[in-house]
């Protein structure tokens, strides 16, 4: 049987690991390379790797970083940050990546998605959505760059028109829940879920097993991804990379 | 020597740091005339994306006919991974273009009506074998469990037109093939190179095919 995916993800920013609050007040937590190392050990269901800076600075996709994090890798590696074109999505590919997460250009340029589907394959191209409620209106709206830009993308028009088209898998990050570790945005994927007819992602939130398990009771074939939660361990947030053991995951898995 | 054929597709540096870390010689192979000179005794062929491009992509490469000389010819083992496996069939629906027809068979997409409601396309993440042909003791299978998990992702899968060739089937809305054997000739829908431990395991075994 087919079994959710638990994925960390993980944050980059100068070449080294991050980990944010609402997407702000970020503490450096150690080497990537060190953090593949140890999630290959774990035997991990995947990885998700986001350069931040990528995009906000404006800079080309830092090639031999990633392509020294595709050969540490033992299991599938989502990469994403700062691809604008078919050209740096398909160099990083050949990199030995296997999914490309896109974000401010799905957004900004939203048929690159469908070339990019069309010559690689949808199973390679993601996009990730950075979603934040409004404080008067209440309605979820779509964020790039860090959190800081607003898009006026309706964000259920924008999961149906991605899907069309021919995108593999959808990441949907909740930027109130960033780094939180008190639970996911329920009612954030409860407006989602029946919308999302492709493999989906949830990222932000979680904080401990349990709310993984809540995620796949509720839903199943799902990707329940965090952050935090496998990358801190306590209440003053020390530093510990960790992932559930198999007897953990057995349990987790069970619905 | 194992040599993986780099076409442009695939995770090429992957299977180079498993074969490496077995201390297995290993090379990528780029152009016909080292895939001629090379001496191969085990060729990988990897693969992703869509049928079309990957066979477009291979004639591009100039090595389809040596491949095809060193593969049906002097019957030296070959494993298709992926789209990898699905181009070693005839024909896609995915696509258009022939395929290497080195055996019998067709791609098909997986039945959508079979799915339930929460199981999406592309089938993606880490699925069992269900059922290994129970007749064959085929030495890549060794050292694995019964059902082995490996990591997915892929909508299409190869249907061989001999049911004698299918090594293992897996289940996703229905039981489909995930890796198929005639002779010489391997293929594997999965990605071992992305499977910790099963897929070590699996890619040790061919290479001691």
């Amino acid at each position: 049987m087919l079994r959710p995916r638990i994925i960390p993800c993980l944050l980059i920013r100068n070449k080294g690991l991050v980990k944010t609050v609402k997407f702000k007040d970020e503490k450096y937590v150690g080497d990537p390379i060190n953090a593949v190392k140890i999630f290959n050990e774990k035997e991990v269901d995947e990885l998700i790797v986001l350069d931040i800076d990528a995009t906000v600075n404006n800079k080309e996709p830092d090639y031999q970083m990633i392509k020294n994090l595709s050969a540490e890798c033992r299991m599938p590696l989502c990469y994403g940050g700062g691809i604008k074109t078919i050209e740096q999505a398909k160099k990083i590919l050949s990199l030995g990546v296997e999914k490309i997460a896109f974000s401010s250009a799905a957004l900004e340029n939203p048929n690159l998605l469908k070339e990019l589907s069309e010559q690689v394959g949808s199973q390679s191209v993601v996009v990730v959505l950075d979603v934040k409620k409004a404080f008067l209106s209440r309605r979820y709206e779509i964020f790039t760059h860090n959190g800081r830009k607003k898009s006026e993308l309706n964000l259920l028009e924008s999961l149906k028109k991605f899907q069309e088209l021919g995108i593999g898998e959808l990441v949907i990050n909740s930027i109130d829940h960033d780094g939180a570790m008190t639970g996911y945005d329920w009612s954030l994927i409860e407006q989602v879920y029946p919308e999302v007819h492709i493999p989906l992602t949830i990222l932000g939130g979680a904080g401990s097993l349990e709310d993984i398990k809540k995620l796949i009771q509720n839903y199943k074939i799902i990707g329940a991804a965090a952050g935090s939660f496998f990358v801190f361990k306590g209440k003053y947030r020390a530093v510990l990379i960790s992932y559930p053991n198999p007897s953990e995951k057995r349990n987790l898995l069970e619905f | 020597m194992i040599g993986i054929i780099d076409y442009g597709l695939g995770n090429i540096s992957a299977f180079l740091n498993i074969y490496k870390r077995l201390n297995t010689p290993c090379q990528t192979v780029q152009t016909p005339q080292e895939l001629e000179k090379l001496n191969l005794t085990k060729i990988i062929l990897p693969g992703v994306g869509a049928f079309d491009h990957a066979m477009t992509s291979l004639q591009k490469s100039g090595m389809r006919e040596v491949l095809d000389n060193l593969v049906l010819e002097k019957k030296i083992p070959v494993l298709g991974i992926c789209v990898g496996m699905q181009i070693l069939a005839e024909s896609s629906e995915e696509g258009v273009l022939p395929g290497l027809g080195w055996i019998k068979g067709q791609v098909e997409k997986i039945d959508k009506i079979k799915l339930k409601s929460h199981e999406p396309l592309p089938h993606m993440g880490w699925n069992q074998f269900n059922k290994i042909n129970q007749f064959s003791e085929n030495l890549i299978l060794k050292n694995l469990d019964l059902d082995p998990y490996f990591y997915f992702l892929h909508s299409y899968y190869f249907e061989p037109a001999d049911s004698q060739h299918i090594l293992a089937t897996a289940h996703y809305g229905h039981d489909f093939c995930c890796m198929v054997n005639a002779e010489n000739i391997y293929g594997i829908q999965c990605h071992p190179e992305k499977s910790h431990q099963n897929g070590i395991t699996l890619l040790k075994n061919f290479w001691e095919l």
